[in-house]
């Protein structure tokens, strides 16, 4: 049926001919090439989760009266936005985790690609020829940011609401055509009536559309250019060393969307997120303390607060309105300059070549540096988005909480640049350090000192000595199907030390033993062998960055 | 064993490779014991979904929907995950890696293609292509019409935005007529004018504070010697940094704070409501008031300056 299914496509597709590439298709094994995927899964989840939530949201600002289960609102006017996400969060079956996961799949999204970026800036795996999909990367964090805060806004809830009328006024704050431009979008001055459906079809339709399109652009880049891969045994620049596509790469990937999901479910079992009822609706009039947005818009937050208070001023006329410098030219000339970034490196370093294998980051330690340096940047725009809070949690006055981070914002970028430098430096002046590396077994002997020595090889370890098996130009002997190959490599190994009585498991705590030497005992606890000295020593195993399997 | 290297065009030369060799086993030291933990997860994956479905079905609480749909989840990716790392060919495979820069002769007939039949249709018809640029661009600019005209109004004038008008009465949130006798010294009220209550841009703080000794009013500014009746002070609401409601009195230092960004503004006598600390460029607008027969608190007039967060070409 299946055979018969496949045949009958493929007769007319050809997916014999070039799909074996696509089951062959080699992925590079690291931790930090599951960044990327975290992203990709929980747009996916995203996706899943919000077709639900349409179902039930209303998005219009029509003013309506409470009534339901959740008592404190009874009889509390609100617009019909508002309304419908009460009601999917008390009344409907499901709804309010399907509203809280959407709420964490969100800001796992945006947080893994902020960390998948940083991960290809710091490896260099922006360099030529992945220019471009950097590019499209930076524009999918760009369009996941707005439309976070988008998701953000639609409940029209207290908060919300007041993050939309800022960005009103940052969109007013425009030169020249600001005031219009808010006009058009808003329908009107703030709030206008047009700002919920509007929002709504940007944030499920226009948006996700945009993002979806990239995110198929970024992976047939990725499956046209192939991956990048870290230097290692048998990884040259010519060739891509890892677990096929078919079976591996599939199970893992496939168990990862499952993992993704499931936690983003246990997130919003157990971890309450954006609880509108407790703020209640927009009331333009009312405010509250300590009004934060999502955590992705906290460092603009924080570039308004320290911003001092100048605006240009011409002949009588703003020119330049203050909140136009952090919240419009800020976030533009770093989403400008990240996506020039290839382009500035090369002009830098002059190095234009085709580069398939990663840096580590200590090896360019420079750009480290500076990705540092521009990192702590946003982290104290970040922290400074909670002046009021720490002026308050700190007990100290809001004048000497701004101002420090008035200071801090340039200050510790520069503190930061040197002080990467110099890890980074350190770092290469040591031999092995970061290479993978058995476990340490730490020894106290009987007379107080310390000593280390490596465990035994454990089976994973001498996987990555294997040579690598070129699977597009490889002929097997014999037959796949049906071969008994499936058998673990190593048991007999690993019964023949158990047997010697010399593996790691024969080092236990040996709290009980009694007497002698700190030699002995060191042999004793090492070697797990009966007799010899019978030393007080106490073994710890360190697992110090173990890479097996 | 070794598949080929160092070369990056053309075919590589097939290679030999025996199916019992080391990169086809498995990574896991004992797979039947693997096979179990996988199996248990897989198991515990669809218990989860099991579960999901019966706190579904009696409506459970979100707990117990979100544990079991995850238990759900992460008990199959678990086992995936286990599944793919420890039973499957542990590798390393590896393919070769081809270079993305065309050669030059594929390069050469591509462009010989495009510019031969491109000469025909464009060079020698060029006023073909000219006309139809023409109507493009045409189209494109003519597509932003209704954009421009239908999705809002142009911004008017913008103090006319605010619906104070000269005799407008002040009223409070449920749109109660506010008396002279309504507040104590000290006391705050949101107010809004008669007719627009909850105005996003109406909206203004009413103070009572003391008069300095020996007088009626308070004059926050030269020329505003009438504007504050009885200690009677009105001020837009809507900060002038970002448009956050200015929510905030701190009675004793006389001062209003905007809990957005936390600009603070000075409203004591003779201050005129300039900002004094945070962010905020401009003072807040005051509102002139007087009391008519009856003791109910009016506008002299409207705000004399647009409301709100500065914008293009707005007097300073």
């Amino acid at each position: 049926m299946i055979d018969g299914l496949y045949d009958w496509i493929d007769d007319r597709l050809n997916i014999s001919g070039g799909g074996r590439k696509m089951v062959n298709k080699i992925f590079p094994d690291h931790w930090s090439f599951m960044i990327g995927e975290i992203a990709l899964y929980s747009f996916v989840v995203l996706l899943a989760t919000g077709v639900f939530l349409t179902l039930y949201f209303v998005p219009s600002s029509t003013d309506v009266v409470y009534h339901g289960p959740y008592i404190p609102l009874d009889g509390v006017h609100m617009s019909e936005a508002y309304l419908s996400t009460i009601n999917l969060s008390f009344s409907v079956r499901c709804g309010l985790l399907m509203r809280q996961m959407h709420h964490w799949a969100a800001n796992i999204f945006i947080g893994a690609i902020v960390v998948h970026m940083c991960r290809v800036f710091f490896t260099g795996g922006f360099r030529r020829p992945r220019e471009l999909n950097w590019i499209i990367g930076i524009n999918m964090l760009i369009f996941a940011i707005f439309n976070g805060f988008l998701g953000y806004s639609l409940p029209d809830d207290l908060v919300s609401g007041t993050g939309i009328r800022i960005s009103y006024s940052i969109l007013e704050s425009l030169p020249l055509v600001g005031p219009y431009l808010a006009n058009l979008l808003f329908g009107g001055a703030f709030p206008g009536n047009a700002l919920i459906p509007r929002f709504f079809i940007i944030h499920v339709l226009i948006l996700p559309a945009l993002i979806a399109g990239l995110l198929g652009a970024h992976l047939t880049l990725l499956v046209r250019q192939k991956h990048t891969q870290f230097k290692g045994p048998g990884a040259t620049e010519h060739n891509v060393v890892g677990a096929p596509m078919w079976p591996t790469f599939m199970a893992k990937t496939q168990g990862f969307l499952f993992l993704i999901a499931g936690i983003t479910a246990l997130l919003g079992a157990a971890v309450q997120i954006n609880p509108i009822w407790l703020y209640g609706p927009y009331k333009p009039y009312l405010a509250t303390y300590a009004v934060q947005p999502d955590w992705y818009m906290g460092w603009l937050d924080g570039a308004l607060r320290v911003m001092p208070h100048w605006q240009t001023v011409i002949g009588g006329r703003v020119i330049i309105p203050n909140v136009f410098w952090p919240a419009v030219v800020l976030p533009g000339v770093t989403f400008t300059v990240l996506m020039m970034w290839p382009f500035i490196e090369q002009k830098i370093t002059g190095d234009r070549a085709d580069h398939q294998l990663l840096e580590r980051p200590r090896d360019r330690p420079k750009r480290t540096a500076l990705g540092a340096a521009v990192l702590s940047f946003y982290f104290v725009l970040f922290g400074a988005s909670a002046t009021d809070v720490l002026a308050n949690y700190l007990n100290v006055s809001l004048n000497i909480v701004l101002t420090t981070f008035q200071v801090l914002v340039f200050v510790v970028p520069l503190a930061t640049y040197p002080v990467a430098l110099r890890i980074c430096r350190e770092f290469q002046a040591t031999p092995g350090a970061g290479k993978t590396k058995r476990h340490n077994i730490v020894i106290r002997s009987a007379d107080g000192g310390y000593s280390t020595v490596p465990t035994e090889a454990r089976p994973g370890d001498t996987l990555r000595e294997l040579e690598p098996v070129a699977l597009d130009a490889s002929i097997y002997l014999p037959a796949l199907v049906g071969s008994p190959s499936y058998e673990p490599v190593d048991r007999a190994g690993i019964g023949a030390r158990a047997a010697a009585g010399g593996t790691y498991e024969a080092v236990s705590v040996d709290d009980e033993a009694e007497g002698a030497e700190g030699d002995q005992g060191l042999a004793a606890a090492t070697t797990g062998a009966e007799g010899g000295g019978r030393a007080r020593s106490r073994v710890f195993r360190i697992p110090r960055n173990y890479r097996g399997g | 064993m070794s598949g080929p290297t160092g070369d990056t065009h053309g075919e590589p030369t097939p290679v030999t490779v025996r199916l019992d060799a080391d990169q086809f086993k498995v990574a896991a030291a004992n797979p039947r014991q693997m096979e179990r933990t996988v199996a248990a997860t897989f198991l515990l994956g669809l218990a989860g979904f099991v579960g999901f479905g019966a706190a579904y079905w009696v409506n459970a609480s979100n707990a117990w929907l979100g544990v079991s749909l995850g238990a759900g989840f992460v008990g199959l990716g678990f086992g995936m995950v286990a599944w793919g790392k420890y039973l499957m060919p542990r590798g390393p495979f590896s393919e070769s890696r081809h270079s993305m820069v065309p050669t030059k002769a594929e390069k050469a007939r591509i462009i010989s293609d495009f510019s031969s039949r491109g000469k025909v249709v464009v060079e020698r018809r060029g006023f073909l292509v000219k006309i139809l640029g023409a109507a493009g661009a045409v189209f494109g600019v003519v597509a932003m019409f209704p954009l421009i005209r239908s999705l809002g109004p142009l911004p008017k004038h913008f103090s006319e935005a605010t619906h104070w008008h000269k005799d407008s009465y002040l009223v409070n949130v449920n749109g109660e007529r506010v008396h002279k006798d309504d507040l104590e010294y000290g006391g705050v009220l949101t107010v809004f004018p008669e007719g627009d209550v909850g105005g996003a841009l109406s909206q203004t703080t009413l103070v009572r504070q003391l008069p300095p000794k020996g007088e009626v009013n308070i004059v926050t500014a030269p020329g505003r010697e009438t504007w504050s009746p009885l200690g009677y002070m009105a001020f837009s609401r809507v900060c002038t940094h970002a448009g956050c409601p200015v929510a905030l009195y701190q009675e004793l230092t006389h001062q209003l704070l905007c809990p957005c960004h936390q600009s603070l503004f000075d409203i004591g006598p003779g201050a005129a409501a300039q900002p004094v600390f945070g962010p905020a460029p401009r003072p807040l607008p005051q509102l002139p008031l007087y009391i008519d027969a009856q003791g109910y608190l009016r506008a002299q007039a409207p705000f004399d300056q647009p409301v709100g967060p500065s914008f293009w070409w707005r007097r300073d």
